[in-house]
């Protein structure tokens, strides 16, 4: 039996660093190559000494696909690319080629500006690794060589984020990176068609919640905001520069625009312009209503969103600020944080998902005093809400997936490992398939049944089909195909036998036997052939018999019957030594009549 | 294999292909040649137009006719709302069409003729650029013809055609013409539409695979590629070798097919378009400096976006840059926006300017600075106030029978200081200026059309290699327009087949399947056995049970059931039967009363004894036998002396 090999060297039963290695019909690839941002040390990175102890591993993958710009799936890439070495293809789609290089260069000096990091990829490394980058439409088949095809779907999730199908002869695999089966303000719901992979790899992010509806959520937030500045208290919104931020924006422009609000919503300087730049350039990614009316009004001009400016941390009065990164772990997010924290009438709202080790996560733990790298010790006395805005699929959208492809085997990665046991276990009752989640540096292997696609002589296909369209139709009836299987130099065809005979260039045999039965049975001929006829359609229910001119035949077998106005008959049956089965039986059969 | 001709204009293509019992229609472009027989819509009553006198045929009968067809110089044009020549309906039903494939925008606009009223059900596959852009030409159609009502409709002209001057007397099919369809046509058959992406495969019913190829020729434009298991049928339509804004040409996939259908090559052979795009940029450019305005009649889409560029980029060099341009077009604004939202289906080079990001077109710039302004209609709020001479107008129709062109060419036809520039190839400028004459303006022809010219047709094809090439007869000899021009054809070659068509024939084309696939199960497969009856010829004989679903053939082992246990023998004999060995082995049984005699082709072995007959032949051996016992012996016998495989 064929297999494929999974190794996830990040996202198993963990979340963060991003990187699984796929291996099937002897391709290898690399799916996704975050970091993690809980770490500082070499463990934010995938362990890329697994694929090879030292130096480049361009001879070992044949490709890498990244799902979408977040660096928890592309952070690693161009130490991967640049500093471990790798000059092959890396596949993603054009949003994600426009925007990743953003985010890493924006990461690459938080750690090395800020936190002093060396050992890190330079700018020029980044350039160096986009290059190598294939940029791949939805929809689109793209043959990384003769035998490997891959081909993205929309996920949702954040703008150009795709999951991937993977194809190595008959076997294939579709990985999610993080995907979205609810359409939100500003993406589609993710979709893939039947494509019945052998296995399905996919996040498992939210594995036991069943989220409620969008719009109870969105009244929720926009309720503490209010709540928030009619106190007099300042809102923090920590954020990545792309996806939720701009959704979060759209829902806080209409309140605003609908309350008549005049408190100011400031979105962090920089990132901002730009990356709703891209969002008007790729709107083709967002969603319907999006892209109905943009010519009209582009959603990502927004007319009370204002960009922010470090001095404003220091004003007083009510304001809503949008900063980056998401999960308080460096940058201006983090500064505003520490300023704000001490005074309880503020808030800070965590609109998505933070990584162990984050400012971020021991908050929304309940951290009251956070202690830092130079010892300086922020009391946490504003309010620490957690909306759920993460775009991922919940336990019912990834129960929905499963079913819209019909894979044969589902593995799960990007998970916390005890929610991935109740996920898993339920994913076996409910589709009765087999179900894995390896930790990092497991390796999985799954069989496959395969599916060998062979030529066949349309000649002996349409014989088939007239010899069964002739028939009353009969759904419980088996159709069978007997042929020969020509190999001759490099191609193989299955033919009929005496197709096959004359492409081999030999002569078949065919011996054939006749066996005369006596039988006493007054009247004509022709009755005694009915009365024949009748008796084998019933011993042998499942074949079909012809009856012309007084003969019968089925398959090979004939049987005549002859001497009118007799009472002793000769009935001939002849066959073919391929049916000898069939014919001595029904010769037997006739016998046992005689007798 | 059937290839249906339905249009008779190689650039408005549609074709029926029908092949694995699918009915594919390939493009369905509606010609518009008979527009330039009507009378110019105009929405502000026009003096001149409305007093041209009335024609009347000279026998003086038919007096149904009077009032439908005015005279202007040596022209008659019909005073009716324009019609459409839609593709030929009589070959096939339109409800038989299981699919269309549309190759790009300029090639659709007769898909509400199609699929409206028709009991049409199938599906329609375009690249998301064709839907988008499509949807604005026709929008743009419909809008022009309807914001001008007319009350009378004329008819009764189609009766007496012969006796009708030159063209008309020559017009193609006028009865089968009809009128423009509506806007809601225009959405209900929009809506049928799927997008698909480049290199998208599509499966069709299983037994066929569609897949679109960059053509390069215009935003999303595609070349179609229909595979079975082992067929290839190319379907090459505008396609384009230039380096203009779209994606370039993707040569590759287009390789050795079956059969190559080719149409929709350039309709300017002999003008080279870049040269064209120059002469274009200058007279514009020289007008505005001699204090008369430019009017371009243009498509809302398309070579504009390249036209905007050069333009702006010439005008500065002659030190115009500060005339305005106005594109005037009830979708101007659409089309601006969705330009520059198709990153994705652009050149690299306008593709990388989105990941800066900046508009992939510089006329985002131009709108910004306000050097390129767009209106829906000249009536439009704001247009007179930003209005400015001398400006450069870009307007639709180029056919200049509707739309807002006839009322600059109204406003601005006396004065020759201004100039009329003619970049759409689709209709001959002048007979498209006919209604209109005598005019004082220049009148420049400037047609660009990047699509295949014959010396890059035939290279392609040369480099393509199909096996058989069919296209629209005209390609095989010279144009009309320069009979001399002998190069300018689809060379014949021996290394293929060239098979010409005409509108209205039904061509068999020389594709016979020979060979199907067949998906063969792991059980299956572990039962073949090889056996070597030649040097590098092995055979296998093989049985399973076959299921078939959505055309796709599956082969599975037999499941273990009682119904089996008759079950053919899975082993054929092959070879000769040596009688002398026969005989022998025959004899070592005990049977020796064996009487052999020669018999037709081979000989009769009577075992008297057993009163059993053996007939032997070279591909044959019959034995006539009542006792079974004997017969299992003689078979066993038989089997030892052929061989198996």
């Amino acid at each position: 039996m064929p297999e494929i090999k999974i190794t996830p060297l990040g996202a198993g039963q963990d979340v963060g660093r991003s990187c699984i290695l796929l291996s099937m019909g002897g391709k290898n690839i690399m799916l996704d190559c975050g970091m993690h941002m809980g770490y500082n040390d070499e463990r934010r990175f995938p362990d890329f000494s697994f694929i090879s102890s030292e130096g480049p591993i361009t001879s070992y993958i044949d490709c890498v696909i990244i799902s979408h710009f977040h660096l928890d799936h592309c952070g690693a890439l161009p130490y991967m690319s640049e500093m471990v070495g790798y000059t092959g293809p890396i596949y993603m789609t054009h949003p994600t080629k426009a925007i990743a290089p953003i985010l890493l260069e924006d990461m690459r000096k938080v750690s090395v500006e800020k936190k002093g990091d060396s050992n890190f990829f330079t700018s020029q490394m980044i350039k160096d690794c986009m290059k190598k980058v294939v940029a791949v439409t939805l929809h689109q088949s793209v043959m990384v060589d003769n035998e490997l095809e891959i081909k993205a779907y929309y996920a949702g999730h954040v703008l150009g984020a795709a999951m991937f199908w993977i194809r190595v002869g008959s076997q294939s695999v579709v990985y999610t990176g993080d995907y979205n089966m609810t359409p939100d303000r500003h993406l589609g719901a993710a979709w893939i068609d039947k494509c019945r992979p052998d296995l399905l790899i996919t996040e498992s992010t939210y594995a036991t919640t069943i989220r409620d509806s969008k719009r109870c959520r969105e009244r929720d937030f926009l309720k503490k905001v209010h709540e928030c500045i009619d106190r007099g208290g300042k809102v923090l919104i920590p954020v990545f520069a792309l996806g939720r931020a701009q959704e979060l924006c759209i829902l806080l422009e209409t309140y605003w625009e609908r309350m008549n609000l005049r408190v100011p919503v400031y979105f962090a300087l920089g990132l901002t312009e730009k990356a709703n730049n891209y969002y008007k350039m790729f709107i083709t990614w967002t969603n319907q209503k999006i892209r109905k009316t943009f010519v009209q009004r582009n959603m990502f001009d927004f007319k009370h969103i204002k960009p922010f400016d470090r001095q404003y941390i220091d004003n007083p009065g009510p304001m809503v600020v949008f900063a980056t990164p998401g999960m308080l772990h460096a940058g201006l997010s983090l500064t505003i944080f520490k300023k704000w924290a001490p005074n309880e009438n503020n808030m800070a709202i965590m609109p998505g998902f933070c990584v162990q080790g984050t400012v971020g996560h021991k908050i929304l733990n309940g951290a009251k005093k956070i202690e830092f790298e130079n010892r300086q010790v922020v009391e946490v006395k504003m309010s620490v809400e957690y909306m759920s805005f993460s775009a991922h699929a919940d336990a019912k959208g990834i129960m929905q997936l499963i079913q819209y492809c019909e894979p044969q085997n589902v593995l799960l990665v990007h998970g916390e490992a005890a929610k991935m046991e109740f996920l898993k276990n339920k994913i076996k009752q409910e589709f009765n398939i087999e179900c894995y989640n390896p930790a990092n540096g497991e390796t999985c292997v799954i069989n496959t049944a395969v599916k060998i696609p062979v030529d066949v002589s349309l000649s002996l296909l349409k014989a088939e089909a007239k010899k069964f369209n002739a028939l009353p139709p009969d759904p419980k009836r088996r159709r069978t195909l007997h042929g020969v299987l020509v190999m001759k130099d490099s191609s193989v065809c299955l033919m009929d036998v005496d197709e096959a005979c004359k492409e081999a260039g030999i002569n078949r045999h065919v011996i054939r036997f006749t066996s005369t039965v006596h039988l006493h049975d007054p009247g004509s001929s022709l009755s005694t052939a009915h009365k024949l006829h009748s008796l084998m359609i019933e011993k042998l229910p499942e074949w079909s018999f012809t009856f012309t001119d007084g003969s019968i035949s089925v398959e090979t077998v004939l049987v005549k019957v002859e001497g009118e106005d007799d009472d002793q008959k000769s009935v001939f049956v002849s066959w073919t030594n391929q049916d000898e089965e069939l014919g001595s039986y029904i010769l037997n059969l006739l016998n046992s009549m005689g007798h | 294999m059937k290839l249906y001709c339905l249009s008779n204009d190689p650039n408005k293509p549609c074709h029926i292909l029908t092949f694995r019992e699918i009915t594919l229609m390939l493009d369905c472009g509606l010609s518009m040649q008979s527009v330039l027989n009507f009378l110019p819509l105009s929405y502000v009553y026009s003096n001149r137009l409305h007093n041209l006198p009335v024609w009347m045929p000279n026998d003086g009968g038919d007096t149904d006719v009077e009032g439908e067809l005015r005279e202007n110089g040596d022209r008659i044009f019909i005073d009716s709302l324009p019609e459409f020549c839609p593709p030929l309906d009589k070959l096939i039903d339109f409800a038989q069409v299981d699919v269309i494939l549309i190759s790009n925008y300029l090639c659709m606009m007769a898909l509400p003729f199609i699929t409206e009223g028709t009991g049409f059900q199938g599906k329609v596959y375009a690249t998301e650029p064709t839907l988008q852009i499509g949807r604005l030409l026709l929008e743009e159609l419909v809008t022009h013809i309807e914001q001008c009502p007319k009350a009378n409709f004329a008819s009764q002209w189609k009766n007496i055609v012969h006796k009708l001057p030159y063209p008309l007397n020559e017009s193609f099919k006028p009865k089968s013409w009809r009128q423009i369809y509506n806007m809601a046509n225009v959405n209900e058959s929009l809506s049928r539409i799927q997008m698909v992406g480049y290199n998208e495969k599509i499966d069709i019913y299983g037994a066929l695979q569609v897949l679109p190829t960059s053509s390069g020729y215009n935003l999303g434009s595609s070349n179609w590629i229909i595979t079975s298991d082992h067929e290839k049928v190319v379907y090459l339509s505008g396609s384009s070798t230039l380096t203009t804004h779209p994606r370039p040409m993707d040569h590759h996939a287009l390789k050795n097919a079956d059969v190559l259908i080719m149409t929709d090559l350039t309709q300017t052979p002999i003008s080279n378009p870049d040269s064209m795009l120059g002469l274009l940029c200058v007279v514009v450019s020289l007008t505005l400096r001699g204090g008369g305005n430019a009017l371009i009649p243009c498509y809302p889409s398309g070579v504009i976006y390249d036209l905007f560029e050069c333009l702006s980029i010439k005008m500065q060099d002659l030190g115009v840059q500060n005339c305005p341009m106005f594109f005037i077009s009830p979708v101007a604004d659409m089309s601006l926006a969705y330009s520059n939202i198709l990153a994705e289906w652009l050149s690299s080079a306008k593709q990388n300017r989105v990941y800066v990001p900046d508009e992939p077109f510089p006329h985002a710039l131009l709108l910004k600075n306000s050097k390129l302004k767009h209106f829906k209609h000249i009536y439009s709020e704001g247009f007179s106030t930003d209005f400015q001479e001398p400006c450069v107008v870009f307007c639709g129709h180029p056919s200049l029978r509707f739309g807002d062109v006839v009322q600059f060419i109204e406003l601005w036809g006396n004065n020759p200081r201004n100039c009329i520039v003619f970049t759409e190839p689709d209709f001959d400028y002048i007979e498209a200026l006919a209604p209109f004459q005598p005019i004082q303006m220049k009148v420049a022809h400037c047609a660009i059309d990047t699509s295949l010219n014959f010396t890059q047709a035939n290279k392609l094809i040369k480099d393509l290699k199909p096996t058989t090439l069919v296209v629209p007869e005209c390609y095989t000899q010279p144009p009309v327009s320069a009979p001399t021009l002998t190069e300018l054809v689809i060379e014949n070659n021996s290394d293929r087949t060239l098979i010409p068509y005409k509108w209205g024939e039904v061509i068999n084309l020389p594709l016979k399947r020979k060979q199907g696939q067949i998906i063969m199960e792991t059980e299956v497969a572990q039962k073949i056995n090889p056996i070597e009856v030649k040097t590098g010829i092995s055979l296998s004989a093989l049985s399973g049970a076959l299921t078939i679903k959505d055309n796709v053939h599956n082969m599975t082992s037999f499941d273990a059931g009682g119904e089996n246990k008759l079950q053919k023998g899975t082993h054929y004999e092959w070879g000769l039967v040596n009688v002398t060995e026969f005989l022998q082995k025959l004899a070592q049984e005990g049977i020796i009363d064996a009487k052999v005699e020669p018999s037709g082709n081979g000989v009769m072995i009577h075992l008297q004894d057993e009163d059993a007959l053996i007939q032997i032949e070279d591909s044959c051996t019959h034995v006539l036998c009542n006792s079974d016992e004997l017969r299992l012996r003689l078979r066993n016998i038989l089997m030892q002396c052929l061989k198996q495989f």
